[in-house]
């Protein structure tokens, strides 16, 4: 170590696994990356996540990111240590009625024709690859390409890679502040010559303007049930209650987990930062699960946790400069999506600070499009 | 909303244990004419020290206590362990439906588990708890002819020694890890509690004095498919002593789960209580080794305490104080006689499983971490027994403060859970 302090090229703001994976691409451009988060490793949004691998077609933008990052997650997914808990199982998403079969198979086309692989399954085949749904369902689409790993497994490991590549990690460092060409912290500016701003649901606090707001959600976990649960399960109506900024929803999605533990999601509330069990709420997720998987009810739950996503007004993330402030970028606002979409963030970022081509467009992520958008409706 | 409502029991008192504690205060309560429901986990009460299969093997005083129990009119739920909780109100598992408690008071009296502190070898076959080992002896492990080690800290090593001792088991040796000055100051100083000089002199009757050795722990075990051989220092010398079972442990922890997740206030690892038991939560008391480790006798005073403070009537208990906090100075010299010894926050290595639910090693565990960042990147205490194990061991090796508690305090059903929102409503008109 060098007494004599360089400043970084860039301060990256938050070790959650969008500032892990930006750490890591910076680093690998060359640059001389700090990241500072005020806890440790992936504690946040990161810790609370369910870790799937997904492509989401909410919108075409939405699908063009996920889908490349899914990619990216394949690519890299040889090289992961066992503690990313890496499953390529794939996604199943549940039609339970005719005419959501008919919504299947035009997502099956939306998939099928942008490259990505998928599979209608018919009630019969679907039984057979999940006997524990209920029955009769009729049918689902399967993405084989989808995968889930363990979020804060996936975080440390992105960010000890960042640091075999030079970058420095330096955890218990809350940044008070963001100013053009430096970051505050404990009163002191350190200069950097570009911050990125990856902290997630706080990234607001740092970043006035962002329009970001956590969207609270529970998940549950069981004990050991080796072969309940082998997919991704997700029903349709999942990608309505993700959408819709309804004061409350629940979906049935639920995950396995390597250890033969079931992974029981989802819910969404917008109630600020209360980390509290909503009774309630984790009551009718539990319940929309068990009527999806009944033999789910004799299940035991060991543990239910709460997390906050980053939301955005638009379900897209913020990727790219942040015009308001000289030298300020911007990877935040993931909502439900930061463990898939990390990958593709961190290497669109890297790729507008380096002045490389991007493989997908960035401009749909661009996150001056929200003062424009404030602007137009004035 | 849930198709079926959970079932639901009102009550004046609810009482989460029937250990000493629980049925002390369940007694009181119930004989003063209260309404009174108990929670336990076991099938049928008594605790973990009276834990039995027929009365007739028990200590009259603990029969005398159960047979009151029989006859006050407390509603006793064995088999129901309690998931969640908010304010009075509790919801538990039992019968593998969920129930909702609701109660003017709650008294917790959730005992005790050991402290296992992680050695080379500590999870081969073969090596138990000392509680444990009790528990096996009394559910009928045969032990006749088997050679025997007992290690660790506290009285109950004496107890078991002279248990497995009875039981036809050969002790080889019992090795207690407090330096000897301090064991006997404590052996000196119980003629003031004569039931407790009583005791400890029955349990000694089991084991040759030869083969208590005070100032001597475990340092690893070795076998193959079983324990073969435990090796032991005094911290100067090292020896070996074949085996085939090994029963140990460092004393016991409070079980403050429960207490933990109602809110109430914790110091050193207890729930801190008033003169009259009662929590820093209003209507929430607390009695037994959950408010410091003390033995049945503190549990029965203090459980008699809480039911009078819980009925309102805490002048009632005012003859039983004095008892109560000679038991307390008792419970304190206790602590300071057994507490482990720094040696023994080093003799787990790398490859020492720490946690036993997940594999998890010591090696992939950093000091600087936390409770919290342990569980995050090795799932350390992310078990099926919600770090009750390792959770008090880390905590121990590391000085670390607990992880926050969450629901469910104790593994539910999913059917269990979905009725989790029945604590905060009112019960339905049965109309």
């Amino acid at each position: 170590m060098s007494g004599v302090a360089v400043p970084p090229d860039a301060v990256v703001v938050g070790a959650g696994i969008v500032g892990a994976a930006c750490a890591l691409e910076l680093a690998r451009a060359g640059l001389r990356v700090l990241v500072l988060d005020a806890g440790d490793v992936g504690g946040g949004t990161t810790a609370a996540g369910m870790g799937h691998l997904v492509v989401m077609d909410d919108s075409e933008e939405q699908f063009a990111l996920t889908a490349y990052s899914v990619r990216l997650w394949r690519e890299l997914a040889p090289s992961l240590p066992p503690e990313c808990e890496f499953d390529p199982c794939g996604t199943l998403w549940i039609a339970a009625d005719a005419a959501q079969l008919e919504a299947v198979r035009r997502k099956h086309e939306a998939y099928t024709a942008r490259g990505v692989a998928a599979e209608v399954l018919d009630g019969a085949a679907l039984a057979a690859c999940e006997p524990a749904l209920r029955a009769p369902l009729a049918g689902a689409l399967l993405v084989p390409g989808d995968a889930v790993l363990y979020p804060p497994g996936a975080a440390r490991h992105l960010l000890a890679e960042a640091c075999r590549a030079g970058a420095v990690f330096r955890g218990g460092s809350r940044v008070d502040a963001i100013r053009p060409g430096a970051v505050v912290v404990g009163g002191r500016a350190l200069p950097a010559g570009i911050v990125v701003n990856a902290a997630g649901a706080a990234a607001p606090e740092l970043t006035p303007g962002l329009p970001i707001v956590p969207r609270k959600g529970h998940l549950a976990i069981t004990d050991r049930y080796p072969g309940l649960c082998r997919h991704q399960i997700v029903e349709l109506g999942y990608l309505q209650s993700a959408h819709e900024m309804t004061a409350e929803s629940v979906a049935f999605n639920v995950q396995p987990r390597r250890t033969g533990q079931v992974l029981i999601g989802s819910s969404r509330e917008l109630v600020g930062w209360d980390p509290a069990t909503n009774r309630a709420v984790l009551g009718r997720m539990l319940e929309r699960a068990v009527h999806f998987m009944p033999a789910l009810a004799a299940a035991s739950v060991i543990r239910v946790w709460t997390g906050f996503r980053p939301a955005t007004p638009d379900k897209l993330p913020l990727i790219g400069p942040w015009e308001e402030m000289e030298g300020v970028w911007v990877a935040a606002g993931h909502e439900g999506l930061g463990i898939t979409t990390s990958l593709g963030t961190a290497r669109l970022l890297a790729d507008l600070i380096t002045g490389r081509t991007p493989a997908i467009d960035p401009a749909p992520y661009a996150p001056m499009r929200v003062l424009s958008a404030a602007r137009r409706h004035g | 909303m849930a198709e079926t409502a959970p079932r639901r029991v009102t009550a004046d008192v609810a009482i989460v244990g029937a250990g000493p504690a629980g049925i002390a205060a369940a007694v009181r309560a119930a004989e003063s004419g209260a309404r009174v429901v108990v929670l336990d986990e076991a099938p049928r009460p008594g605790g973990q020290i009276w834990r039995h299969t027929t009365r007739g093997t028990l200590p009259r005083g603990a029969r005398r206590w159960l047979e009151r129990l029989d006859a006050s009119g407390a509603q006793v739920l064995s088999g129901a362990s309690v998931v969640d909780a908010d304010g009075p109100r509790l919801l538990a598992q039992w019968r593998g439906e969920p129930l909702v408690v609701s109660a003017e008071r709650i008294i917790l009296a959730t005992g005790a588990r050991e402290l296992f502190l992680p050695f080379p070898g500590w999870t081969l076959p073969g090596v138990v708890g000392v509680g444990g080992a009790q528990a096996l002896l009394k559910a009928g492990m045969p032990v006749a002819g088997r050679r025997v080690v007992v290690a660790g800290s506290g009285p109950l090593l004496l107890a078991v020694a002279a248990a497995l001792a009875g039981a036809g088991a050969h002790v080889a040796v019992v090795a207690e890890q407090a330096p000897a000055a301090a064991v006997r100051r404590f052996a000196a100083g119980l003629w003031r509690r004569p039931a407790k000089l009583w005791q400890a002199a029955r349990y000694r009757a089991g084991v040759p004095r030869a083969r208590h050795r005070p100032g001597v722990w475990v340092t690893r075990a070795d076998g193959d498919t079983t324990v073969r051989e435990v090796t032991l220092t005094d911290g100067r010398r090292t020896w070996t002593v074949p085996c085939d079972l090994l029963a140990v442990g460092y004393g016991l922890v409070p079980a403050t789960e429960l207490p933990r997740l109602l809110g109430c206030r914790i110091e050193r690892g207890r729930v801190h209580v008033d003169e009259y038991q009662r929590t820093s939560e209003p209507a929430i008391l607390c009695a037994g080794e959950p408010t410091g480790i003390a033995g049945a006798h503190a549990a029965l005073v203090q459980g008699q305490i809480a039911a009078c403070a819980a009925l309102d009537r805490p002048a009632e208990a005012t003859s039983l104080l004095a008892a109560r906090d000679a038991w307390r100075r008792f419970a304190a010299r206790l602590e300071a006689t057994f507490a482990p010894r720094d040696e023994l926050r080093t003799l787990a290595d790398a490859d020492t499983v720490v946690c036993r639910c997940e594999d998890v090693t010591l090696g992939r565990i950093d000091a600087s971490w936390g409770s919290r960042a342990a569980k995050r990147y090795t799932r350390a205490g992310m078990g099926p027994c919600q770090g009750r194990i390792c959770g008090a061991a880390l905590q121990y090796l590391f000085d670390w403060t607990p992880d926050r508690v969450r629901v469910p305090v104790a593994p539910a059903t999913v059917g269990t859970l979905v009725h989790a929102a029945a604590l905060n409503t009112e019960p339905q008109d049965p109309s």
